[in-house]
């Protein structure tokens, strides 16, 4: 036990990491996801075509790949090259990654949204505008909160990933004490801690489907 | 076969829809459709299934597009088609004001299922026209009163009966203070023991002198509320005369032979 206390602080420094990128990412990629999939469903075909090829690219290779790409080899691209350090390489990496996936969801949860709704808010007088943002996305949120439980539990466990950068978070903190102490006790405080990361997660998101409970489609 | 024209109104004339033509893929849906319709007319569309009836209503009010005709309401013009055949739309800010005038009632009803039965109803009042929200409710709550509704104020649209969804959507078409109503079988997806509630929701409006145009199966209401009825088949209007007379002694044999089956 007093060895666990004492493998604490270096773990929960490790854990900072991991809480960072997960809430940076969190916050930069569901509205880059949501303006992209606006963008997919849009009438602008050559825009939507981008979008399209964009979501193929990200989700067809690794994100670690992509990671690697975005720090090694961005700074020899022309033009666009530039040197980024470690920590906002892995973030540039997760949220175009994540975005990807989220734009996804969102797309849907829209598609799911009957063209009923969008007769009902046009002979309204809604622009459509006014009805993405007063009829369709408020129910397209209650609609998107099941997979993007799922998709941000995700995120949590993949933020691991950035070890390729040399960065310390929870899972390479638990490591290096592995390797140091020849035993396995750090992965299981380790393990530990993301299923209690899981489980905050877990409650948040059934909090908010109860909230939005209130209302059947 | 020749287009009809249905001349049933006295000038001038609230909605005036004259050569109204659309297919979808190879099939032609309207066949050159005319009405006009004069203040405080109730005018029931009745007709066999697929015969063009709610795509006409839904041309009406743009949410089909025309492949050719012309389209006046209230004096201003929100279609018209060139000689050369090309179909034009009023400008966007003159077409979505125009159409404004329009309340529509869905077979579907259409509510907004995560805004209560008040918030469906002062949603586009606050939204579309800038009204401040205190000042929508008491008018909304009016309306819910009429359609026999208030208690349901703050209800969901799940937890209510069909009967009671098509009445709020009613008072929610309402509340825009539209000058005509479009009724796209409003009691279709109905139980007959509902049918009844919402139907009275309309002849009350009726009576108020509201312009209604009415597709619907219900020939009671045809007969006893409408001011004309229209008979439309295969994309066309057969015939279309003031109710009393289209019930007594209908002239084409199709509207003939459709009556005697429905009644």
């Amino acid at each position: 036990m007093n060895y666990v206390i004492e493998i604490l602080g270096p773990l929960l420094e490790g854990t900072a990491v991991t809480l960072q990128v997960f809430l940076i990412t969190l916050v930069l990629a569901v509205p880059l996801g949501l303006s992209l999939a606006l963008i997919r469903v849009s009438h602008f075909r050559i825009a939507s075509g981008i979008v399209s090829g964009y979501i193929w690219l990200m989700r067809g290779t690794p994100l670690m790949l992509q990671m690697l790409f975005i720090y090694f080899a961005l700074p020899f691209v022309p033009v666009i090259g530039v040197r980024l350090p470690d920590f906002p390489a892995a973030i540039v990496a997760f949220v175009l990654n994540y975005a990807a996936y989220f734009a996804e969801i969102f797309r849907s949860g829209i598609q799911s949204v009957g063209k009923g709704q969008y007769e009902a808010s046009r002979v309204l007088g809604l622009s459509y505008g006014q009805t993405m943002r007063r009829i369709i996305l408020p129910q397209v949120v209650k609609r998107i909160l099941p997979p993007m439980s799922n998709e941000t539990i995700t995120l949590i466990k993949d933020t691991s990933l950035i070890y390729v950068l040399a960065m310390n978070d929870l899972l390479r903190a638990a490591r290096g004490i592995v390797q140091r102490d020849f035993t396995t006790m750090p992965f299981v405080v380790a393990g530990a801690f993301y299923l209690i990361m899981t489980l905050v997660l877990t409650w948040g998101f059934l909090y908010l489907e109860k909230r939005y409970a209130v209302y059947d489609e | 076969m020749p287009s009809m024209t249905s001349d049933l109104a006295s000038n001038p004339p609230m909605l005036e829809a004259r050569d109204l033509r659309k297919h979808f893929g190879g099939v032609e849906v309207l066949k050159g459709v005319s009405l006009q319709i004069a203040k405080g007319d109730v005018v029931a569309v009745i007709g066999p299934s697929g015969s063009g009836k709610s795509t006409f209503l839904r041309c009406l009010n743009h949410l089909e597009t025309l492949d050719a005709g012309h389209l006046v309401v209230e004096g201003e013009t929100l279609a018209t088609t060139d000689a050369a055949g090309v179909c034009r739309y009023a400008p966007e800010p003159d077409l979505r004001r125009i159409c404004r005038k329009m309340g529509m009632v869905f077979q579907q009803f259409n509510l907004f299922p995560h805004l209560t039965v008040l918030q469906n109803i002062i949603e586009a009042p606050v939204t579309v026209k800038g009204l401040a929200r205190d000042a929508v409710i008491p008018r909304a709550e009016e309306l819910l009163r009429k359609v026999g509704l208030l208690d349901k104020r703050d209800s969901y649209p799940s937890r209510l009966s069909g009967g009671q969804k098509q009445r709020v959507a009613i008072a929610r078409a309402l509340a825009m203070e539209p000058d005509i109503m479009l009724f796209d079988e409003p009691t279709s997806a109905l139980d007959p023991e509902l049918t009844g509630e919402v139907l009275r929701s309309m002849r009350q409006l009726a009576e108020e002198h509201m312009t209604m145009l009415v597709v619907t199966h219900e020939m009671n209401f045809a007969r006893d509320v409408s001011t004309h009825v229209v008979f439309m088949d295969q994309g066309q209007i057969l015939e279309a005369r003031a109710a009393a007379e289209m019930f007594a002694s209908p002239q084409h044999p199709r509207t003939r032979a459709f009556l005697e089956h429905m009644l």
